[in-house]
C-alpha cells in the first residue's frame, strides 16, 4: 500500500485550559480528497494551521510526503499550498500583481506563464487589473485558489473554500476542484460547513467533535452508522448530542 | 537565504508605493514638514538673539535627517508587517515557504529603501531653505548613518515582537518605539545636558554615540572613531538581543496561537 501523502499521529493542542485537537491521527492519501467535518470549534482549523505550521503542536507529529515538518517546514510548504476564506491575498494589490508576488515567494520558475495559466483556469484573466480588495467574494476565492495552484502543490489544504460563494459559483469551484485533482491525481484536505460540497467532493470524511476524531468513513457509511438520511442531519446530531453510537475503526477504512 | 523570496517580498511591499502615489508622498511629506518647523523655528531664534548660531542651524538639520533615517528604517520593518496584519495576508504569507531571517531582510530592504528616498528629499531642501549642504560632510557620515539604519531595523524587530504578543492593542506602540528613546539618544542637543540617572541610560544606546558624533563632525570636520566603534559594539548587541526576542516571540505566537489569531482580526 502506498505511503500517505500527509499523516498525523496523536496530534494534540491546546491553549491552557482548552483542548483544541485531541489525539488526531489521520492519513491521507495520493490522490484522495478528505473531508474534516465538525461544528464550529470542534478542531478543524486549528488541525489544519498546524500542519501549516501556523500553529505548533502540544504533543504529536506530522508527516508530509513522509518528511517530519518542524524538521522540513521550507522543503514540504515550497511543495503543497492552501486557501482559506479567513486568509486573504493583499487587497491593495491587483489579481496580476498578487499571483506575480506569490509565484516568486513559491519559486515558480515562469513566473508570467504561470500566473497568466492560473488566471486562465479559474476564468478571471478579465480581472487581472483589478485591485483585489474590490473583488465579490466569488472572485475572490477563485483568486485564492489560482494562488492555491501556482505551486502545482502535490497537497492542498482547503479551508472552508466556498464559504459565503452562493450555489452556482460553489458549484463551479467544486467542479473544478475535482477536475483538477483528478488530472493531477492531487491530494486535498477540505474544512467545510457546506454539507453538498462534502458529499459531493470528498472520498472519505472524519468528524471532529471537541477535538477529536468520534467517526471516519465515506458519506454514505456515516449515514448509516448513524441512521440519518443526510450529512446534514449526522452534523446536527453530533452537535447537538455528542454521542457516539460506535465508532467506525479508522483501520477498518 | 533565498534572494528570490526577498525580492518576491520587496515586490509586495514596494508595489504599494507604485500603486498608491499618496504612499509616496506621505512617505516624505512628514520628514519635509518636520524639517520646515525645526529650520525655520531655528532662523527665528537667530533674528530674536545674538551670538553665533551657524553651528545651531548645523547641529538642528544635521540631526532632524539622523533622526530620521533611524525612525524610517525601523518603520520599514514595522509597517511592512502591519501592511500584512491589516490585509489579513500573514497566514497566506507564513504558510509560505518563507524563512524567518528571509523575511526580515526583505523588510530590511523596506527599510533601506524608506531611509533612500527620505534622506534625497530631505538634503534636497535642506540644501534649498538653510544652505545646509549634508555631503559638505563627505562620507565621514556614512558610516554613522549605516548604524542608525541597523539599529532602527534592531527596533523594527522589537515592534514586530509586540504586535506577535499583544496583536492590534499593540499597534499604536510600533509607533512610539523609537520615540520613547528618543530622550535619551540626545538627538537635539548633547548628552551632558541630561540628568545624570538619564545620562547612564543614554550612554547604552548606540544612537547617543551617533549623534554626537555627528556633532562632533559638524562642529571640527573630524571623524570621532572612538563613538563610531563603540555604537558599532553596541549596535551587534541590540541586533542580537531585538533578534532573538524576535525568534522567541514568533515562536511563541505559533505556540499560543496568536499569529492565526491576530492574522484573522
Amino acid at each position: 500500500m502506498a505511503y500517505p501523502i500527509l499523516r498525523t499521529r496523536n496530534l494534540s493542542k491546546s491553549f491552557g485550559e482548552t483542548l483544541a485537537v485531541d489525539n488526531l491521527s489521520l492519513a491521507l492519501r495520493r490522490g484522495e480528497i478528505l473531508g474534516l467535518l465538525g461544528a464550529n470549534g470542534a478542531g478543524k482549523t486549528t488541525a489544519m494551521q498546524m500542519m501549516l505550521g501556523l500553529i505548533k503542536p502540544t504533543s504529536g507529529s506530522i508527516e508530509i510526503f513522509r518528511l517530519n515538518f518542524e524538521q522540513h517546514r521550507i522543503h514540504i510548504l515550497s511543495r503543497i499550498n492552501f486557501s482559506s476564506t479567513y486568509a486573504n491575498l493583499p487587497n491593495n494589490l491587483t489579481v496580476w500583481q498578487n499571483l506575480r508576488v506569490f509565484s516568486r515567494l513559491y519559486g515558480v520558475k515562469r513566473v508570467r506563464e504561470k500566473a497568466e495559466e492560473m488566471m486562465n483556469l479559474f476564468d478571471i484573466e478579465h480581472l487581472r487589473n483589478r485591485i483585489s480588495g474590490q473583488l465579490s467574494s466569488g472572485e475572490s476565492t477563485r483568486l485564492n485558489l489560482c494562488k492555491a495552484f501556482i505551486n502545482d502543490p502535490e497537497l492542498l489544504l482547503l479551508d472552508e473554500p466556498t464559504a459565503s460563494l452562493d450555489p452556482d459559483i460553489a458549484d463551479k469551484v467544486r467542479t473544478l476542484i475535482n477536475r483538477l485533482r483528478k488530472e493531477r491525481n492531487l491530494s486535498i484536505l477540505y474544512t467545510s460547513h457546506n454539507m453538498r460540497d462534502i458529499e459531493t467532493i470528498c472520498d472519505r470524511i472524519i468528524f471532529l467533535h471537541n477535538g477529536s476524531i468520534i467517526v471516519e468513513g465515506s458519506s454514505d457509511e456515516i449515514k448509516r452508522h448513524f441512521r440519518q438520511k443526510s450529512l446534514e442531519d449526522v452534523f446536527i446530531h453530533i452537535a447537538r448530542d455528542g454521542k457516539v453510537v460506535d465508532p467506525l475503526s479508522p483501520e477498518k477504512l | 537565504m533565498n534572494i528570490r523570496v526577498i525580492l518576491g517580498l520587496v515586490q509586495r511591499y514596494s508595489l504599494l508605493f507604485v500603486r498608491n502615489p499618496v504612499r509616496g508622498f506621505e512617505l516624505v511629506f512628514w520628514p519635509a514638514m518636520e524639517l520646515l518647523v525645526w529650520g525655520f523655528l531655528t532662523m527665528f531664534i537667530q533674528k530674536q538673539t545674538t551670538g553665533d548660531f551657524a553651528l545651531f542651524i548645523r547641529f538642528l538639520i544635521g540631526a532632524t535627517i539622523f533622526w530620521d533615517v533611524l525612525f524610517r528604517a525601523q518603520m520599514g520593518v514595522a509597517i511592512s508587517f502591519l501592511e500584512d496584519m491589516w490585509t489579513r495576508n500573514l497566514l497566506n504569507l507564513f504558510a509560505a515557504p518563507i524563512r524567518l531571517r528571509e523575511y526580515l531582510a526583505a523588510t530590511a530592504c523596506m527599510g533601506l529603501l524608506r531611509v533612500t528616498v527620505v534622506v534625497v528629499v530631505m538634503s534636497l531642501l535642506a540644501l534649498g531653505l538653510y544652505a545646509f549642504n549634508l555631503f559638505d560632510l563627505e562620507w565621514s557620515l556614512v558610516p554613522f548613518f549605516a548604524l542608525l539604519m541597523v539599529f532602527g531595523f534592531s527596533l523594527g524587530m522589537i515592534s514586530i515582537s509586540l504586535i506577535l504578543r499583544w496583536g492590534q492593542a499593540a499597534e499604536s506602540l510600533a509607533w512610539a518605539v523609537p520615540f520613547m528613546i528618543q530622550p535619551f539618544s540626545a538627538v537635539f542637543y548633547s548628552v551632558d545636558t541630561l540628568p545624570k540617572v538619564m545620562q547612564h541610560v543614554a550612554w547604552c544606546l548606540p544612537s547617543t554615540y551617533v549623534f554626537e558624533g555627528m556633532r562632533e563632525i559638524v562642529r571640527t570636520g573630524a571623524m570621532d572613531w572612538n563613538s563610531l566603534w563603540i555604537a558599532a559594539g553596541i549596535n551587534i548587541g541590540f541586533l542580537f538581543i531585538s533578534g532573538a526576542i524576535f525568534y522567541w516571540m514568533f515562536s511563541n505566537a505559533r505556540k499560543l496561537g496568536l499569529l492565526t489569531k491576530i492574522a484573522t482580526q
